[in-house]
């Protein structure tokens, strides 16, 4: 029978399905992305920490073979006998029929028409985003870092006064008497304790052998000596350490996104969806690529007010509209709270196009002097089916000064949102 | 009386290697011949692993498995699905699968199911050994993934997942039924391949050499001359491997690996009542016979038992959890009751079977494993006893009766007619539509012709044109499908439909 290995092999890879589960995402990415665009929907907008159940109709991901239809004769054997005996005849059910009592129930949540499964957060995100890339991040990221942090970088022995560091200085300066004095010192008790060994015997009368003028020469010694240890600084200039520190680049992890949105009478409850729901889409992606993003929220009409996430999206109000006045308020919010060295600046901001027309070169002008210059990017969506008005035509001045960090698009109806999203931040070619 | 080898639920490596020493013992003492075992402990994502390839230890990446894996860790976590009961394919060694989580009696019995049921099942019956050659498996399924991914680096993985999509299609007519096939073997794949590319090349241009003249091509060749091929051919894939105007070489490669593989797993789906019921037979057999000579206590074994009766357990026809009879449920009362038979024979079955009944169980069972494919196996040996257990009853659905009809019933009378009729069911060529290749237009318009033979007036299902979509990727030019029923062409598939003006197949 030849031997038998028994082996572990827990410790071998598990995810040898993992490119065949890629492949049938990569498949389906049709399917999927159209269950994530639903989800995202019907989310909040700050929840995005799990995955997404998607399911696709069995009839889609099907792999076709040949197999018999219904119709023509057919004869089962089926186990279970009760109470038939050859020869009884039984009904069909009245929908034509199908094969003989092999009807199969389903036991599960779902029903059987659909094949359902889960994909992991960073897959829903992954899909949400595919292929996006945050305009100019990568820029900013690499080279145009303007926020600087001083770190500690060692000790130098030059520097302002404010940045001596006493202890270091001090024992430097112990240190340096030490080396200096040490052998001197040594010396010093050495000859002492000659001398006081001289002393001690007495003196030989014989003024050629008398040690007078040896201790006279010891005495004379020592004095030097000790004058020069004398003379050695408590604290001297080289032993004075200050405190050094570099600049370091700090790349910005927040964001900060402001929505724009008009609340005037002009704009639907349908308006203000697809806004919510472009805002959604422009949160999630930041918080992708940033650690912790602020969101502000301004709504106007002829006036501008800084809301809460609720009153913005669910609060009716009527009256003109005056852009600008968003844009003010825009600007007096990043001067006061969002200095543009630790925070990048996006904006999107949502109207239906209408605006008071003298208004219009005003908010051209804001941007362009104003905000641009401190923002990441802005996108403006105009939502409506109609013409332009006088405000689509002014930004299209200043997207012709700004093409990187301003854009502009227009939306009609709810399905177009994830495209514009996407033609907004498409992936800059290089 | 010997002390059983463990008392609790847990396993070792060392419990593993003694249980497994005394099952061998066991499947010794009753001749069972096997290819040497190698038995691999594994985790419940590895095991969910090799479910959704089939079973197949390395295969090459397919979406299609990737969804399999989606489906089987989807069931598992809702505990849908016990995983894990035995995975093992005819290869030598034999490789068989305990997962971790498993208690020291699963294990047992799954080296007994596996390492000794299938195993010696595989060894021994006639057509895993004449079909597929155990030895060479692994390495060809090796080759074919190292094949693959090559043209996937070259050709990019759309277009192979193209051709492997559509080879999968009609890979169940990629076999050879009736002819004994040339043994798979890696090594000679490899060597003949540059061979082949050349001399197939070579025959190609010979068979398609005439410029297609589409005005008077075709009316001559119903005709006069000969058909291609002269005989019909059932094996699909072989005729495209070898006769598709278009392909490339590295596309015909792969519609040999998928046919060989088709090959492969051939005998497996002729053979699922026999082949479970064999294994569950020994699995129940060894256990018990462990549990005679103490090595097992009364706990294990009432363990046992509740796996083993849910694993045989067979709803009738009116349960909610119907779904067909139970391959394992089947297989086990034939064998089981083959065994009683030999051993106890009543006055009925000396009547029904006078050629063994009362004959050496062990010799009875080994001919009937060796010999036999799931349609003969129950044609020989179901037994009226089986017949009235299982409360067996034939009911007929005629599309032309308005009412149901009660055939036969586990009564004198019946017993033959469920016998003849149940193992007509498990005749692969009933259970699949009969669709072999008619013609070839050589000369004409290059077109390929199925031909298919409904049985019993059963039409074919409504993949049909899906699946002829895929044909016609394979092929290049039109591709016809008709039914034939008694000389009289009773419906017609067409790629492109000839219908609508003409229209490229294109996949979203």
């Amino acid at each position: 029978m030849g031997m038998t290995h028994i082996i572990d092999r827990r410790l071998n890879g598990k995810n040898k399905s993992a490119v065949n589960r890629e492949r049938f995402l990569r498949r389906y990415r049709q399917h999927i992305k159209k269950a994530v665009a639903e989800a995202v929907q019907k989310r909040s907008i700050t929840d995005i920490e799990h995955g997404e159940k998607v399911s696709i109709p069995t009839r889609d991901i099907q792999e076709p073979v040949f197999h018999n239809g219904r119709g023509g004769r057919r004869e089962i054997v089926h186990p279970g006998n009760r109470e038939f005996v050859t020869g009884d005849t039984l009904p069909k059910p009245p929908s034509g029929g199908g094969g003989g009592g092999g009807g199969q129930a389903s036991n599960q949540g779902e029903g059987m028409d659909d094949f359902v499964f889960q994909i992991t957060q960073e897959e829903f995100l992954d899909f949400l985003f595919d292929d996006l890339e945050l305009p100019n991040l990568a820029r900013k990221r690499l080279k145009d870092t303007e926020a600087f942090k001083y770190v500690r970088a060692g000790y130098s022995t030059q520097g302002v006064p404010a940045k001596l560091d006493v202890l270091r200085s001090m024992r430097g300066a112990h240190a340096r008497r030490l080396s200096l004095g040490g052998a001197r010192k040594r010396h010093i008790r050495e000859m002492e304790q000659q001398l006081k060994e001289l002393q001690e015997t007495p003196d030989i009368a014989d003024p050629a052998f008398s040690k007078k003028d040896q201790i006279q020469a010891l005495q004379d010694e020592i004095k030097r000596l000790k004058t020069q240890v004398k003379r050695i600084p408590w604290i001297d200039e080289i032993d004075l350490r200050y405190r050094q520190h570099v600049k370091q680049p700090q790349p910005a992890t927040s964001a900060v996104m402001f929505c724009l949105m008009d609340v005037s009478g002009s704009m639907s409850q349908m308006h203000k969806d697809i806004a919510k729901r472009f805002f959604i889409l422009l949160y999630l992606f930041l918080k992708k690529n940033y650690q912790r993003i602020d969101v502000v929220f301004i709504r106007h009409h002829t006036s501008a007010k800084e809301v809460d996430e609720e009153e913005f999206f669910y609060s009716r109000e009527t009256g003109g509209t005056i852009v600008s006045s968003a844009l003010k308020l825009m600007n007096q919010i990043i001067d006061e709270r969002y200095s543009p060295a630790e925070w990048n600046i996006y904006a999107a901001q949502a109207s239906d196009g209408d605006n008071w027309n003298d208004d219009s070169p005003v908010c051209s002008k804001l941007l362009s002097e104003e905000i641009l210059p401190k923002t990441q990017y802005y996108a403006y969506v105009e939502i409506t089916p109609q013409d332009h008005q006088m405000l689509w035509y002014e930004y299209e001045k200043v997207q012709e000064r700004y093409p990187n960090s301003f854009a502009i698009q227009q939306i009609a109806d709810a399905g177009e949102i994830y495209p514009v999203f996407r033609q907004l931040f498409e992936r800059k070619a290089a | 009386m010997t002390e059983p080898i463990s008392t609790g639920s847990e396993w070792t490596f060392e419990l593993i290697e003694q249980y497994h020493e005394e099952i061998r013992k066991i499947a010794e003492e009753y001749g069972l011949d096997t290819y040497p075992n190698q038995i691999e402990v594994i985790s419940a994502e590895q095991m969910m692993d090799a479910y959704s390839s089939v079973g197949m230890p390395v295969g090459y990446h397919h979406w299609s498995f990737g969804k399999q894996f989606l489906n089987t860790s989807k069931r598992y976590r809702r505990g849908q699905m016990g995983l894990a009961y035995e995975i093992v394919i005819n290869s030598n060694p034999c490789i068989a699968y305990l997962m971790e989580e498993n208690t020291m009696m699963m294990q047992a019995l799954v080296i007994a199911h596996a390492s000794y049921g299938h195993n010696s099942f595989f060894k021994g019956n006639y057509l895993f050994r004449t079909w597929t050659d155990a030895s060479a498996i692994i390495d060809y399924l090796v080759f074919a993934r190292n094949y693959v991914s090559e043209c996937e680096e070259r050709y990019g993985v759309e277009a192979v997942e193209e051709i492997l999509d559509s080879c999968h299609a009609i890979m169940n007519y990629g076999v050879d039924r009736y002819k004994r096939p040339s043994p798979i073997s890696a090594a000679e794949e490899r060597r003949r391949q540059k061979e082949r590319e050349e001399y197939l090349q070579r025959q190609l241009n010979d068979l398609w050499r005439t410029i297609p003249k589409p005005l008077d091509g075709k009316g001559e060749t119903h005709r006069g001359r000969h058909r291609y091929p002269e005989e019909p051919q059932e094996n699909l894939l072989y005729f495209i491997e070898k006769n598709a105007p278009l392909l490339e070489i590295w596309q015909r490669e792969i519609v040999r690996i998928v046919r060989k593989i088709a090959q492969y797993f051939y005998p497996q789906r002729q053979t699922q009542v026999m082949n479970e019921g064999w294994a569950s037979f020994w699995h129940y057999t060894i256990l018990n016979r462990m549990h005679e000579k103490g090595l097992v206590t009364d706990g294990f074994m009432l363990e046992f038992l509740q796996s083993h009766t849910a694993v045989i357990y067979q709803p009738p026809f009116d349960s909610p959890w119907y779904s067909g009879l139970n391959p394992y449920t089947l297989g086990f009362s034939i064998y089981s009751d083959l065994r009683r038979i030999c051993e106890n024979p009543t006055e009925e079955d000396r009547h029904w079977f006078p050629d063994f009944a009362g004959s050496d169980w062990l010799k009875t069972l080994d001919f009937a494993m060796r010999n036999f494919k799931d349609e003969s196996f129950i044609l020989q040996f179901l037994s009226p006893k089986v017949i009235r257990d299982l409360k067996l009853f034939a009911i007929c659905d005629d599309e032309q009766d308005p009412t149901y009809e009660i055939t036969a019933i586990h009564d004198d009378n019946g017993y033959r007619y469920i016998r003849e009729q149940l193992a007509r069911q498990y005749n692969l060529s009933q259970r699949e539509p009969n669709i072999q290749v008619w013609e070839a237009d050589v000369r004409g318009d290059r077109s390929l012709t199925l031909r298919h033979v409904p049985t019993n007036r059963v039409p074919l299902g409504e993949d049909t044109d899906e699946v002829l979509r895929h044909v016609h990727r394979l092929w290049g030019f039109d591709v016809h499908l008709e039914s034939v029923d008694d000389d009289t062409v009773v419906a017609e598939y067409h790629c492109p439909p000839q219908t609508v003006p003409e229209e490229e197949f294109s996949e979203d």
